[in-house]
């Protein structure tokens, strides 16, 4: 998928689906102009990260921690090797942005992780690349490449004096190698298994050494903030939300697909974007951040407008900025199953809220889709997710058991119905009637 | 320090602790699995979840630093909850079949499932199920469903054994605790994992399903095998050891033990025990009753001492024997007028002897070794010899202190070394003069004398730059070194090399008592050693603990010696066919475990222990035969009424250290290689499972990878000149005897020399282990 539509575009201005990557074209939009400039006004690290501050730009990857606040944890007086990782493991159901920011504009991240790490002084970055997308992965090696025969990146860079060397690093496929430490685990060669925190990447990360991590979309924004201005930038969205973001649309729109918009844009507008409702159908529910946000019915969601602060006002996450689309035709049990079968199939296995936990929440959510539910079912899964939530290594514990209590939260009859009946809510063939994959297969 | 609150108790503890660690210092129990004070920190369980004020979540007390002004409750409502949550979801899939469990009674998830867990599941899916594994004869993996995935197993053998026998592969509920394709778990210390294991998915195989926990007496013991003097728990039922585990003492095992230890008390109900007193009639032995056996040898012994004169009697004991059998040994020999008495059947140099300062040792406690910056080890396979010693080396090493090793192979002692030199054992003693000498040069001392002519290499000028920075430093001499011909020398040079460099001087010692023997002065006294009694054949010999084929420097020698000998009397807790052939008189003693008396280990600590069970069959423990025998000889000063009154007339009452350690020596240095005798050189190392009659006959251990026959390990030049393919075996040669084994090219072997184990019946019939051997195709 490419970049299907923008609104007061940033980071996508130029883009043409995938040939303007290189970096002539880069340079062309003004591409690393912004690390030149750092160097010739000798803009000290501090003055960056102070710039960054002020822009206001949050975590893409789905926490939204504030960018500039992480960079400034990092230690300046560590001199022993700190590192610079961008997380392109992307995992999450329902996001695909990043694959298309590697694809359409790679040179933008580098310039940014370069940025990044000349603000907190590292030396070293990798970028991580998800197991699937091998194409992806062949193309920011040959953007690097690029970039290091121009001098973007290696020894001396752009005659500054300052070095760093960037490496692309391939995944296998393990969402829960997006966890920024247990992507640490796995650059190191272990198996991917979170770490428990504190100690933080910024004091312990890759190798034990000071790290910081951000993602794709994040390191991606970096120059155009510089170029554009952090007040401008700032403006571009609004109070406590600045800047554009990448939606990955999903589900039941006629045009699914990714589109840039200044955050705080409403929700009917990206909708709109996108094609709206496949078919003219009803809109019945929207998962607004990647499959880990709680679902939000119709009517919640189409009052939001998309950022941060509104999101989670109504109950849910902007995360990373996942918006999954279902229409009435979906059976809301049957969706969740799906989604418990993932969390239960990538749990990692570490811990035992999680390990145990995601299986529980499978099979009794299978068991409801299948007919075979219980009265005390459902006061059961809002005990196992209170018994998951909060106590586990990483956020997968919660990342499992926010779309359980979600789903149940807002469509509780549907489940109940389930149990009472033993069938869907929805009729099957209704169901059918809206799925593009049944129709495929028949 | 930091000011933290528990449950309302104050308490203060040094920043960087956890709460596990405050709670532990005020007496707050926290329920816990995957969490050990011996391992990093995992944090998987989540057991331990505690409340903290302020924080938002419950905390995992294992994993949760100290903050000043802290205040946890570990059981308040939220904690209960979190850890009732937990406990929840570690039993849903855990078979909750303690009945027919293993593991039963003594199982940490049954103990704290009473306090945390529920009356009823709430869980009423199908149990995730987990096939079996099995990884060899000492830990039974049958039952892996019971698995809660702490991964103290795994860590283990990361952080204290060195090497990572199993591992957690997969994910999900679908995570699996395995090794690695096909392998199995036997390391030198895997028993450990039984023990670590919180649950009964790691069970002792050797132990399934003999005795309940609470069916067995727990005794305090100590290892007769190395010279650590590990403290052991000994679990006895009906009169038999049904198993043995470690006793905690952080001054010597922490709370580990090698799987020696822990796995050889099976032989103690061998088929081979002697059960009765036999001797030789008209050429063949019968068994009889005690009072006739020592009367026969009673008047046996007299008969040759007045035909041949006394010193043709020569006693040779093992230094596994307790230090009251080894006194009473040198006693009777000693009170017939003999003075061929040793303890020391392996070593073939006594050229130290008379030249001591005092009784060799360790230089220091063990449990200083944790506190050195700097060690070399020479002459040593270090970690099978020594399995815990090696462990405390490793984690020194973990620390950033620097171990090197100074050997005749490059084994992997899995520690992570700063220097190495590897040499055949002619060349040991120059390998460790060269260090000497260039320690001397980095302190701009005068070149010692004796040392004009060495040439340090570049290894040994980073072992001596090792020694020579500041901190605590320590250089070892380990079996190899005491064993070799130039023994003396290394001896003196490790002593030059200590006074040079400010390090301390130790001997790592072979067996339980190998301090012991010194103290009980188990020696030659104008008599034979070990070495001369064999060379210069006897009419008598008195042997305890000894099998000569197994046991000896120069096996051939030995048994060549006993085999014209008119007397040879055993004093052994086993038969054996060779015992059987050269043996006259063959008195049954208790084992370990059946006997009671001191162990004086490495770092000369007194630890004298009860006997725990009746011996098998008429065996009599040592001290006790020993005591009749002098009655019966008429020698005056064997009245003793216990083994602690045998002790105390040569350790004074009440010690816990003896006195007089001291590992100085007045030898001159010179460290020249002997000449090479033709043929390549033998590098003999002792089997782990063969280093001791015990070990020998514990079927389990029989059935481990150390166990396996002995192989010709060459150097890959030597395998390519003798024409050598995968398949071939070779016939090795040392005097008369020959053994034919497969032969395997190995870089890890100095060049022109071939590793042939000793102390396993494939090579007893070979002679010298550290001499010239002649391999050929066969």
């Amino acid at each position: 998928m490419a970049i299907l539509g923008a609104l007061n575009p940033i980071l996508t201005v130029g883009w043409d689906g995938g040939a303007a990557w290189r970096l002539q074209d880069y340079v062309k939009r003004g591409g690393y102009k912004a690390l030149g400039r750092i160097f010739e006004e000798r803009i000290s690290p501090d003055q960056l990260i102070g710039e960054i501050k002020k822009s206001g730009l949050r975590g893409r990857g789905g926490a939204g921690f504030p960018t500039g606040l992480k960079w400034s944890f990092m230690p300046k007086d560590f001199k022993d090797g700190k590192y610079i990782v961008c997380n392109t493991d992307e995992g999450e159901p329902g996001t695909f942005k990043d694959r298309d920011i590697l694809r359409g504009n790679p040179h933008a991240v580098i310039e940014g992780m370069v940025i990044a790490a000349y603000a907190v002084g590292a030396a070293r970055g990798y970028n991580y690349i998800h197991g699937e997308i091998w194409d992806i992965y062949k193309r920011f090696e040959e953007a690097l490449d690029e970039a290091r025969a121009a001098g973007f990146v290696g020894k001396n860079i752009l005659g500054s004096g300052f070095d760093f060397e960037l490496f692309a690093h391939h995944g296998y496929g393990a969402y829960i190698c997006g966890e920024e430490s247990a992507l640490l685990e796995s650059i190191e060669g272990k198996k991917g298994q979170p770490r428990f925190k504190p100690p933080f990447p910024a004091s312990v990360g890759l190798y034990g050494k000071p790290t910081t991590i951000n993602n794709t979309e994040t390191f991606a924004a970096v120059p155009f903030v510089l170029n554009m201005g952090a007040e401008a930038y700032l403006e571009a969205g609004k109070p406590n939300n600045a800047g554009t973001k990448l939606f990955s649309v999903s589900g039941h729109v006629n045009r699914p697909g990714n589109y840039e918009i200044p955050l705080g844009t409403p929700f009917p507008v990206l909708l709109e974007m996108a094609g709206g409702m496949r078919g003219g159908r009803k809109l019945k529910a929207c998962i607004p951040g990647g499959s880990s946000a709680p679902v939000l019915p119709a009517e919640v969601i189409m009052a939001c407008t998309m950022d941060y602060d509104a999101i989670g006002k109504a109950g849910s996450m902007l995360g990373s900025g996942a918006v999954i689309v279902m229409d009435e035709t979906t059976c809301m049990v049957k969706a969740l199953e799906r989604l418990s079968y993932f969390y239960h199939e990538e749990s990692c296995g570490q811990c035992t809220p999680c390990r145990e936990g995601t299986g529980w929440l499978y099979a009794i959510v299978h068991r409801i889709e299948h007919g075979a539910g219980r009265p005390e079912d459902l006061d059961l899964l809002r005990g196992i997710t209170a018994n998951i939530m909060g106590r586990t290594v990483c956020a997968l514990g919660d990342a499992a058991s926010m779309p359980v209590q979600g789903f149940l939260k807002h469509f509780r009859d549907e489940f109940e119905y389930h149990i009472e009946n033993g069938k869907c809510l929805v009729p099957p063939e209704v169901q059918r009637a809206g799925s593009t994959f049944f129709k495929a297969t028949v | 320090m930091l000011d933290i609150e528990i449950d309302g108790k104050q308490v203060q503890v040094p920043p960087g602790s956890t709460i596990m660690d405050a709670a532990r210092a005020v007496g707050a129990y926290i329920p816990h699995f995957c969490y050990h004070k011996k391992l990093s920190i995992a944090a998987n369980c989540r057991m331990c979840l505690v409340q903290v004020e302020k924080a938002p979540k419950p905390l995992p007390a294992c994993a949760t630093p100290v903050t000043n002004g802290m205040k946890v409750f570990t059981h308040s409502e939220l904690a209960v909850a979190a850890q009732k949550g937990v406990m929840e979801f570690l039993l849903i899939n855990h078979p909750l079949d303690c009945p027919i469990c293993d593991q039963g009674g003594e199982c940490q998830l049954q103990d704290l499932a009473v306090g945390y867990g529920g009356t009823a599941s709430r869980f009423r899916e199908a149990k995730h199920v987990v096939m079996h594994k099995d990884v060899g004869p000492l830990i039974s993996m049958r039952e892996m469903s019971r698995c809660i995935h702490c991964t103290r197993c795994v860590r283990f053998g990361q952080e204290i054994a060195g090497v990572m026998e199993l591992g957690m592969a997969n994910r999900n509920v679908h995570s699996e605790i395995q090794t690695f394709v096909g392998r199995s778990v036997d390391s030198e210390l895997s028993g450990n994992m039984i023990d670590l294991c919180p649950v009964g998915a790691l069970t002792s195989k050797p132990f399934r399903y003999l005795a309940r926990s609470w069916e067995l007496s727990r005794r305090k013991s100590v290892s007769p095998h190395d010279s650590l003097g590990t403290n052991l728990t000994v679990q006895v039922k009906n009169d038999r050891v049904l198993r043995v585990l470690p006793r905690e003492n952080e001054e010597i095992n922490e709370c580990w033990i090698s799987d020696k230890d822990r796995f050889s008390y099976e032989a103690l109900n061998s088929e081979e025990r002697l059960q009765k007193p036999m001797i030789r009639v008209d050429g063949a032995l019968r068994e009889v009753e005690w009072n006739v056996a020592l009367d026969y040898l009673a008047h046996a012994l007299k008969d040759i001492a007045r035909d041949h004169g006394a010193e043709s009697i020569a006693a040779l004991a093992s230094p596994h024997s307790t230090a009251e059998e080894l006194y009473l040994m040198r006693k009777i020999v000693r009170g017939m007028g003999s003075g061929n008495v040793d303890f020391r059947p392996r070593r073939r140099d006594f050229s130290s002897d008379g030249k001591r300062a005092g009784t060799p040792w360790l230089g220091m406690r063990i449990a200083e070794i944790g506190e050195l910056d700097a060690a070399v080890v020479v002459g040593s396979f270090l970690r099978k010899d020594h399995p815990l010693f090696a462990q405390r080396l490793r984690q020194v090493a973990k620390k950033g202190g620097k171990i090197s090793v100074i050997s005749v192979s490059g084994d992997d002692s899995l520690i992570d070394l700063s220097a190495q030199i590897t040499v055949a054992p002619r060349n040991l003693a120059g390998a460790l003069a060269g260090v000497v000498k260039a320690a001397a040069a980095l302190r701009g001392a005068a070149v010692p004398a004796g040392l004009e002519a060495v040439e340090p290499c570049e290894q040994a000028k980073a072992i001596a730059g090792s020694l020579a920075e500041g901190g605590k430093k320590a250089i070892f001499l380990g079996n190899v070194a005491e064993q070799v011909e130039q023994a003396g020398q290394l001896h003196a040079l490790g002593a030059e090399l200590a006074r040079l460099t400010g390090a301390s001087l130790g001997f790592i010692g072979e067996a339980a008592n190998s301090v012991g023997g010194y103290v009980a002065d188990a020696l030659p006294t104008d008599g034979l050693d070990a070495r001369q009694m064999f060379v210069q054949a006897r009419r008598a010999y008195l042997l305890m603990g000894v099998e000569a084929e197994f046991d000896c420097a120069n096996p051939q020698e030995a048994v060549a010696a006993l085999r014209q000998a008119d007397l040879v009397v055993m004093m052994t807790p086993f038969r054996s066919a060779a015992a059987m052939e050269y043996a006259d008189v063959l008195l049954p003693l208790a084992a370990f475990a059946e006997t009671s008396g001191t162990y004086i280990s490495a770092e000369g600590r007194v630890q004298s222990v009860n006997g725990v069970c009746r011996p098998r069959g008429d065996a009599r423990p040592g001290w006790k035969v020993l005591r009749v025998l002098g009655n019966v000889l008429a020698l005056p000063g064997f009245e003793y009424a216990s083994s602690e009154e045998v002790r105390d007339e040569f350790i004074p009452a009440g010690a816990s250290f003896v006195e007089n350690l001291d590992n100085g020596i007045a030898l001159p240095l010179a460290p020249v290689a002997p000449a090479p005798a033709g043929g390549l050189e033998r590098i003999a190392d002792v089997p782990i499972y063969f280093a001791d009659a015990l070990a020998r006959r514990a079927p389990a251990l029989r059935r481990t990878r150390d166990a396996a026959e002995p192989v010709a390990y060459l150097h890959p030049a030597t395998f390519e000149r003798l024409a050598l393919d995968a398949e071939a075996r070779v016939r090795v040669r040392q005097g008369q005897g020959e053994a034919v084994l497969a032969a395997r090219a190995d870089a890890k072997v100095p060049p022109d020399c071939v590793r042939v184990a000793a102390a396993h019946a494939a090579t007893a019939a070979l002679g010298e282990m550290f001499g010239s051997i002649n391999v050929e195709r066969a």
